[in-house]
């Protein structure tokens, strides 16, 4: 199947540095609309960098990225439009401390896409209910727990209504006790259909939700495949090194 | 090739390390990115570049190619107006450092500035051994050998010599470090006092605190040199120098003690339990556990401090003290030096004095603020 | 089976008792060194002649003061002598401190600048401001640059309006005549209107996501209104300019050299460290928070506008205010270029004609230290209200 209009995001040959040091080497990577990725690997593999350039976030300078068929430059207007389309969730929640927690998730709405406040209030109300925490609305960050933290990042996310979600570790700053309950929120949000690439390394969750599984090392990625064949049957040494460690 | 969605892959062979595209590296990716990085920077650039060429070379050459670097008196220096009179400094140099010191016992003034100097580097360099011992003969016997050195003692057969010839840099010097040296033990007890939890120990470090940091450093030393007269009995004069001091030492005892208290408050509460469950009491738990870890991050604060101090000196001059600016003005008075560029060329080169002395410090303490934050979090 | 009662200890390790003992005795320590000083000064000011109440406020002071914003003369009282040290002390810190402000923002957002001169210049800025006493500054700026200038024969001036020498800087001075009144009215209407406008277009775009020009219309309006009434009224506002008259300058507003120095030099100093201020708390502000609000779709205006500022003003407010106080109280440098403040008037001449140390003294740390509780409880308050709610 060639790649066509229906992608939601490709990387063709895409190289970037920093400073010298080559952190992606050649990434080639389609992904379907609806589809669901796992990027797993060691710390240092550039994983954070590949989901960061698909919102610009951080620049590449070789290659093409094209993000719902809108090709990343520096033009900031086509940059603006792929911004809107792509939510991302962080491992440090960045949720912002000083707005409430409907605050936060109606500041993007109003401001960019010149939502009414009411309309805005509604669709945040109905999204944090979907997280399950409509009940904190009024309350600020600073008093929720980390697992609720994340809950409100993935719905202030939502409430832009995205194409794409971007999930950078999102449970890695997390006690364990929390951590279930945000993967249970990305769960739902992929049995929606959402488009999501997830740099996680909860195996479990890529098991049960991913379509197919990304191991990326040194800045390339060595295997992707379906996660079934991914686990039982890892094709390159590294893979099989890398998960000997992970799955104990 | 872009890989087709939903397929399964698996590289053969490795990806090498490839060195980054030539626009993205260098010295014109450097001035894209941080000169020219838009329309308005790019603007600012080239104003701020036509600034520099129109007024730098006219100070430059003010400062070296055109200034004189000797003469005997001013009449070269009101012959050569477009240069800095540096001959005047030259000439002035003896006397900016020691003010009216008689000539015979300078070195005494020397010896000072040099075991002082000895000593504090002992206790600031990092790796120095028994820094413990360098700091106790700071803080305890330096003041002694100071005092008799530069006052005089009769019985060491070392001639007095009257405050009122005192003046200068060393002057500047010993006020400054006058203070740090009775302002730390008297800070750390104003900071201990402020965390206590006996109430009237607590109300008499704040009030103290806060009385002595809301007012001007000029009002202190007024406050010194008119009141400390009058709360002294009758026939015990203090001399000219006392009152100055001690109102240096209270006015810098106020701001170490509150260097000292953040330093405390930012000490894991869990020293002190680990202490108190080994039994020590709590001056034992204060002295060994507290006070060294507390005083060890307290270090770039006092640098600071000192600093500050270095800087305020300068205000001693309202009591009649001669400090290094005062000197400074007072050589500006002599007749035979008299023309329009000798107050530049002094002011410049106080300026630069001060301004050597202080980043070079700021400069240690942040060095010192790096290290202890490695230690920390390692 | 009954609890049994711990048994007391003694008197001596039981921690109460000893903290009180050691209160009890600090207390009488204080209190006896508080007594005995007391007597001293009793004491050595009898001995000395000096007086003891305040009688010396309504005496008469028989000295000049060059520039005052009440009404002085050599007959006036000491008290109204204070008075004018104090207002001239308040007038130069808050003058100081308005100057300074934007200054030290403009720095400190020319260090955040990505333009590497920029931000070089700015550092050497800042650090130069740093490394010097002030006093070093304002001699400077009083000695070597305000004193060197031509006296009023050969003034520098600015198209006639503005004239610069030796003996000051010479302001056009405003004269109101009877419609001047109309001009000030229309003023405070624009600026309710603008206001008003305000509110209602925050209004509309919460009900329709809309938004309206609102901050050109009420530029147009504070700028437009006053200025249609100033020439329907007949130019009632006319100014009045220093002009030769003899050796001297006669008309406009003269600001005395000492003033300007003095206010020249602080504000260039606090400016230094208003820049490192801001630059401190901008950069507090975690990056995270700046890549979640573009992550959103938030252009780089609104992310500063919405997201940074808030957060870094939470930080850069208790230092700023800190830095007030500084400028109050190095305003006491007037001392040493003559200009006649609060610490030079009261604390100097004063003092030294009356003698009376211990009363000029006590009043004039009095004012200081109201000033300073004064702005250490506004911050207390602006902290409270906008602390970040923890749990």
């Amino acid at each position: 199947m060639a790649a066509g209009d229906d992608d939601a995001i490709e990387f063709i040959d895409v190289h970037k540095w920093y400073g010298a040091f080559h952190v992606l080497r050649g990434i080639n990577l389609t992904v379907a609309r609806g589809e669901r990725i796992v990027v797993c690997g060691p710390s240092g593999s550039g994983k954070s960098t590949l989901i960061r350039c698909v919102n610009r976030l951080e620049e590449h300078q070789r290659g093409i990225i094209r993000v719902d068929g809108v090709e990343l430059t520096g033009d900031l207007k086509r940059i603006d439009e792929v911004r809107r389309e792509v939510g991302m969730v962080f491992q440090q929640f960045n949720l912002f401390p000083h707005l409430t927690i409907l605050e936060n998730c109606t500041v993007a709405p109003i401001w960019v896409r010149k939502t009414p406040k009411r309309e805005a209030e509604e669709l945040a109300m109905s999204l944090l209910a979907r997280v399950k925490i409509p009940e904190q609305a009024l309350k600020y960050p600073g008093q929720l727990s980390g697992g609720q933290q994340q809950r409100v990042a993935i719905a202030r996310a939502l409430c832009m209504n995205p194409k794409i979600m971007l999930f950078d570790e999102p449970t890695s700053a997390l006690d364990p006790e929390m951590v279930k309950e945000v993967l249970d929120a990305m769960t739902a949000l992929a049995e929606d259909g959402m488009t999501m690439i997830v740099v996680t390394h909860e195996m479990g969750f890529a098991r049960k939700v991913a379509d197919r599984v990304a191991f990326m090392d040194e800045g390339e990625i060595v295997e992707i495949n379906a996660p079934a064949e991914f686990f039982a049957r890892p094709q390159h040494e590294r893979t099989k090194l890398f998960l000997s460690r992970i799955l104990r | 090739m872009p890989t087709p969605a939903n397929a399964a892959y698996v590289r053969r062979t490795a990806a090498p390390a490839l060195p980054p595209p030539r626009l993205s590296q260098g010295a014109i990716a450097w001035a894209r990115a941080n000169l020219f990085s838009s329309a308005l920077s790019g603007a600012a650039t080239l104003a701020l570049v036509a600034l520099a060429l129109w007024a730098l070379p006219p100070l430059i050459a003010w400062a070296t190619t055109r200034a004189v670097w000797s003469a005997p008196d001013g009449a070269l220096c009101r012959a050569h107006q477009d240069g800095a009179c540096w001959a005047f400094v030259a000439h002035k140099l003896d006397y900016l450092r020691y003010g009216s010191y008689p000539v015979a016992e300078r070195w005494r003034v020397d010896a000072v500035e040099i075991v002082g100097a000895a000593l504090i580097a002992w206790m600031l360099w990092p790796r120095a051994p028994r820094r413990g011992l360098g700091a106790a003969l700071f803080f305890l016997g330096f003041p002694a050998l100071a005092f008799a050195l530069l006052h005089g003692a009769e019985t060491l057969g070392l001639p007095l010599v009257d405050t009122l010839l005192w003046g200068g840099v060393f002057v500047s010097l010993a006020t400054a470090l006058v203070g740090i040296v009775f302002s730390l033990p008297l800070g750390v007890l104003l900071a201990l006092g402020r965390r206590s939890s006996l109430p009237i120990v607590q109300a008499a470090s704040v009030v103290f605190i806060e009385f002595v940091r809301g007012v001007p450093f000029i009002v202190v030393l007024y406050m010194a040199n008119n009141m400390l007269p009058l709360f002294l009995p009758s026939g015990w004069a203090p001399d000219r120098f006392v009152p100055p001091l001690v109102g240096t030492a209270l006015f810098a005892a106020a701001y170490m003690a509150e260097d000292v208290r953040g330093g405390l408050q930012s000490l894991d509460k869990g020293q002190v339990e680990g202490a108190m469950a080994l039994g020590l009491g709590y001056w034992r738990t204060t002295r060994l556990v507290v006070l060294p870890q507390a005083l060890t991050r307290v270090i770039p604060g006092v640098v600071n401090n000192f600093i500050g101090l270095f800087k305020d000196t300068t205000l001693v001059a309202v009591v009649g003290m001669v400090d290094f600016l005062a000197a400074m003005d007072n050589a500006f008075k002599d007749a035979a030096w008299s023309g329009p560029t000798i107050l530049p060329t002094g002011y410049v080169f106080a300026g630069l004095f001060y301004f050597v002395f202080c980043y070079g410090m700021s400069r240690y303490s942040a060095a010192m603020e790096r290290r202890l934050a490695v230690g920390r979090a390692g | 089976m009954a609890a049994r009662e711990p048994s007391r200890s003694w008197l001596a390790n039981d921690p109460r008792a000893r903290g009180i003992v050691t209160q009890g005795l600090l207390a009488a320590a204080l209190v006896a060194l508080a007594w005995m000083g007391w007597r001293n000064v009793v004491a050595n000011m009898q001995a000395r002649g000096i007086p003891m109440g305040f009688g010396f406020w309504d005496e008469t002071a028989g000295f000049d003061i060059n520039q005052s914003l009440i009404a002085y003369s050599a007959v006036s009282t000491y008290g109204r002598a204070f008075w004018v040290g104090l207002l001239n002390t308040l007038m130069v810190g808050a003058i100081s401190i308005a100057l300074a402000t934007p200054l030290g923002f403009a720095v400190g957002v020319a260090r955040l600048s990505p333009n590497w001169i920029l931000s070089k210049a700015a550092l050497v800025y800042v650090e130069l401001m740093r490394n010097t006493p002030l006093l070093l500054q304002l001699a400077f700026w009083y000695n070597a640059v305000l004193k060197t200038l031509p006296g009023p024969r050969q003034s520098l001036s600015l198209g006639g309006f503005v004239l610069l020498n030796n003996r000051g800087l010479y302001l056009p001075r405003p004269e109101f005549a009877a419609g001047a009144a109309w001009v000030a009215a229309a003023l405070a209407l624009a600026i309710v209107a603008a206001w008003a406008l305000r509110r209602w277009a925050r209004r509309r775009r919460a009900l329709s996501g809309e938004r309206a020009p609102v901050t050109i219309a009420a530029l147009v309006l504070v700028v437009g209104l006053p200025t249609l009434a100033y020439f329907s009224a007949g130019e009632p506002i006319g100014f009045s300019f220093a002009r030769l008259s003899g050796f001297n300058l006669a008309g406009g507003v003269q600001l005395h050299p000492e003033f300007a120095a003095l206010t020249f030099g602080l504000v260039t100093y606090t400016a230094g460290f208003i820049a490192e201020i801001v630059r401190a708390g901008a950069l507090a502000v975690p990056r995270g928070q700046s890549e979640a609000a573009l992550a959103l779709g938030l252009h780089r205006a609104q992310t500063m506008k919405l997201v940074v500022v808030p957060q870094a003003l939470r930080l850069i407010v208790p230092p700023l205010t800190s830095q007030y106080l500084n400028v109050v109280k190095n305003s006491s440098l007037a001392v040493f270029v003559g200009y006649p403040d609060l610490a030079l008037i009261f604390a100097g001449t004063v003092l030294n004609q009356t003698h009376a140390a211990v009363q000029v003294m006590a009043i004039t740390m009095a004012v200081y230290l109201v000033i300073s509780l004064a702005v250490s409880f506004s911050l207390n308050l602006f902290n409270a209200r906008n602390a970040l709610q923890e749990r």
